[in-house]
């Protein structure tokens, strides 16, 4: 256990290095898109010059760019991301209603593309060379190469404008008034195309990797010797040869984390879902660049945490790594 | 046996290249069978696909023909992919030779900052950046480069990390060359094999960057592309569903084809593919 608190600690050590990077990144953007916050606010409001000089000095925006960067951080140290022009509100309470929905798409998408992807994985690994090996190669690799927004739009052109099956957007139906488990299905049924779009899209690379993973482990010793036992083919795929390329699409799930947060943005757009990707597309229209770094922000915490869980649940899952580390 | 009849034994690589010599005759035919703006009115409103033969794909909602658009989008969409993806192997290739040849505190900082660009979706920073410095072709590119440097950076350091010990980089020092001259000159050119095994992937990334942010309304205004005739065609999804269909077969087709030819200069090369 002391191995993984060592392990966790020079991870969440190295994730503030990279967190202090990512705000002075979004800081330098702030500093060089064209016009401030007082520009987006009088362009949508209105006032004349004496309002614009006033709103500059109580935003401290006529202060120099060392101080307002040291402003920025102690107001991201207090969890305060600024106003948004767009929505009147604390950018912060915006991407906190947004988010839980964009949790939700990601995770049952993660879902869908790992377990999905593993399973055709190890059925296309179980025979390496054959024809069923081969066309689910060749099929991942056509999932692959399809843009996720194009696969939404086809989603819907078949299965909600032609069959009628499933809604064409949004969370749930609006103002309908279910509660509990009537809820829950609602939102399963909006949540439907949009998942298989942005899962399936992903599901090619685990697919392939399971693949490719079990090809190196065919040829380790071990399988020989549980060959050499006699064990089922069926025992020696599932519980040898599956079971240790199963560890690196683990750590592919965190490295994943970031991709699937930016396919989400498209998808949500299409499927008008109400989330964190929405909300940056409704900032760029509104060209809303506060509430746009903020998103941007928010996200890069996102996939710190999620590679931090998968790096506990990596080392809770292999007792060799992170080994040297607490040694060290 | 000569390369090019190795990479043509493998059916996977004959279907991608010829893929890839087909988009590449649109893109260079574009201008000649398509002259003038393809953004221009051609015909009526919505005609359907095979109705008639000087407007083979028909017409979007403005009454532009579908094929001059389709031709032109390909000339944007491989520009785009390939400018993209080359200055990011190059942004990938320095930093990361920067980083593994020099070690100590400036690879330490170039890999928190190659970590810290991992860490932000690089579809959102593009969004971020584009629509910040404003669309234009050069910014597109520029903005998909941003996000698509670590990979190659990474493999370059751990491949010169390895190359830096090397017996003619000793001797290298010996005779007083320049370090930025030995990493520059000596190690980066064989540190790049397994830095371009990625460029199919960079490629294909790109191109579907590109469409992505075209789609929401992000590319170059000017310019056909792929991903703004998608968002064009959803306007009429429900009445013709075509417009959008077709120019998405387009890009899973382009996509595909760089794949699939990409794999088969690796296999051909034999170069050992290392994951990003």
């Amino acid at each position: 256990m002391n191995r993984a608190l060592t392990l966790i600690r020079r991870r969440l050590i190295g994730g503030i290095f990279v967190l202090l990077i990512v705000v002075i990144g979004t800081f330098l953007l702030l500093e060089t898109a064209p016009g401030d916050a007082v520009d987006a606010y009088i362009a949508s409001t209105g006032g004349d010059a004496g309002m614009i000089e006033l709103l500059r000095h109580r935003w401290g925006l006529d202060q120099s760019v060392l101080t307002r960067l040291a402003n920025y951080l102690w107001a991201l140290l207090h969890l305060d991301l600024g106003q948004s022009v767009t929505f009147s509100r604390p950018i912060r309470d915006v991407i906190l209603e947004r988010l839980p929905n964009t949790l939700l798409l990601m995770g049952s998408a993660t879902a869908l593309s790992f377990g999905l992807g593993s399973a055709l994985g190890i059925y296309a690994g179980a025979r390496p060379g054959s024809v069923r090996d081969r066309f689910l190669s060749i099929g991942s690799l056509a999932l692959y190469a399809v843009p996720g927004f194009w696969l939404g739009l086809v989603l819907i052109i078949v299965f909600a404008v032609d069959l009628r099956w499933f809604p064409i957007g949004g969370i749930e139906s609006i103002a309908s008034g279910k509660t509990g488990l009537d809820r829950a299905v609602d939102i399963a049924r909006h949540l439907v195309l949009p998942v298989s779009a942005l899962g399936f899209i992903y599901l090619a690379l685990y697919l392939r990797m399971m693949r490719a993973g079990m090809a190196e482990v065919w040829r380790q010793d071990f399988v020989l010797a549980a060959r050499a036992k006699g064990l089922s083919r069926r025992r020696i795929v599932l519980a040898h040869v599956a079971r240790n390329a199963l560890l690196p699409l683990v750590t592919m799930l965190g490295l994943q984390s970031a991709q699937m947060l930016g396919g989400s943005v498209v998808i949500e757009s299409v499927f008008s879902v109400p989330g964190l990707g929405r909300l940056a597309q409704e900032a760029v229209a509104a060209r809303d660049i506060p509430l746009l770094l903020g998103i941007i922000l928010v996200s890069a915490v996102m996939v710190i945490v999620i590679n931090l869980l998968v790096d506990i649940a990596y080392a809770v899952l292999d007792p060799r790594v992170g080994a040297s580390e607490a040694s060290a | 046996m000569n390369p090019l009849r190795r990479f043509l034994g493998t059916p996977e690589a004959v279907a991608g290249a010829i893929i890839l010599i087909a988009l590449f005759a649109m893109a260079l035919t574009a201008p000649l069978i398509f002259p003038g703006d393809p953004q221009a009115i051609a015909g009526p409103a919505l005609l359907p696909p095979f109705q008639d033969w000087l407007l083979p794909l028909g017409t979007d909602r403005l009454g532009r023909d579908v094929t001059a658009e389709l031709f032109h989008g390909a000339r944007t969409s491989l520009a785009v992919g390939l400018a993209a993806a080359a200055a990011a192997l190059v942004i990938g290739a320095v930093v990361g030779t920067l980083a593994g040849f020099a070690g100590g505190l400036v690879d330490e900082v170039l890999m928190r900052v190659t970590d810290a660009f991992q860490t932000v979706p690089s579809f959102l920073l593009a969004l971020a950046f584009v629509s910040i410095v404003g669309p234009s072709l050069g910014v597109v590119v520029a903005a998909i480069a941003l996000g698509a440097w670590t990979g190659p950076a990474r493999v370059a350091r751990a491949e010169v990390l390895s190359i830096r010990e090397r017996d003619f980089v000793a001797s290298a020092r010996v005779i007083g060359m320049h370090p930025l001259e030995i990493a520059f000159r000596e190690v980066l050119p064989n540190a790049l094999p397994p830095v371009l095994a990625l460029s199919s992937v960079i490629v294909a990334a790109a191109i579907l960057t590109e469409a992505a942010l075209s789609f929401l309304g992000l590319g170059d205004p000017n310019r056909v592309t792929w991903g703004g005739m998608i968002a064009e065609g959803r306007a009429v999804l429900r009445t013709a569903p075509f417009l959008s269909i077709v120019p998405g077969i387009a890009l899973v087709l382009t996509v595909l084809g760089v794949y699939l030819a990409g794999e088969g200069v690796v296999e051909t090369t034999a170069v050992r593919r290392s994951l990003s």
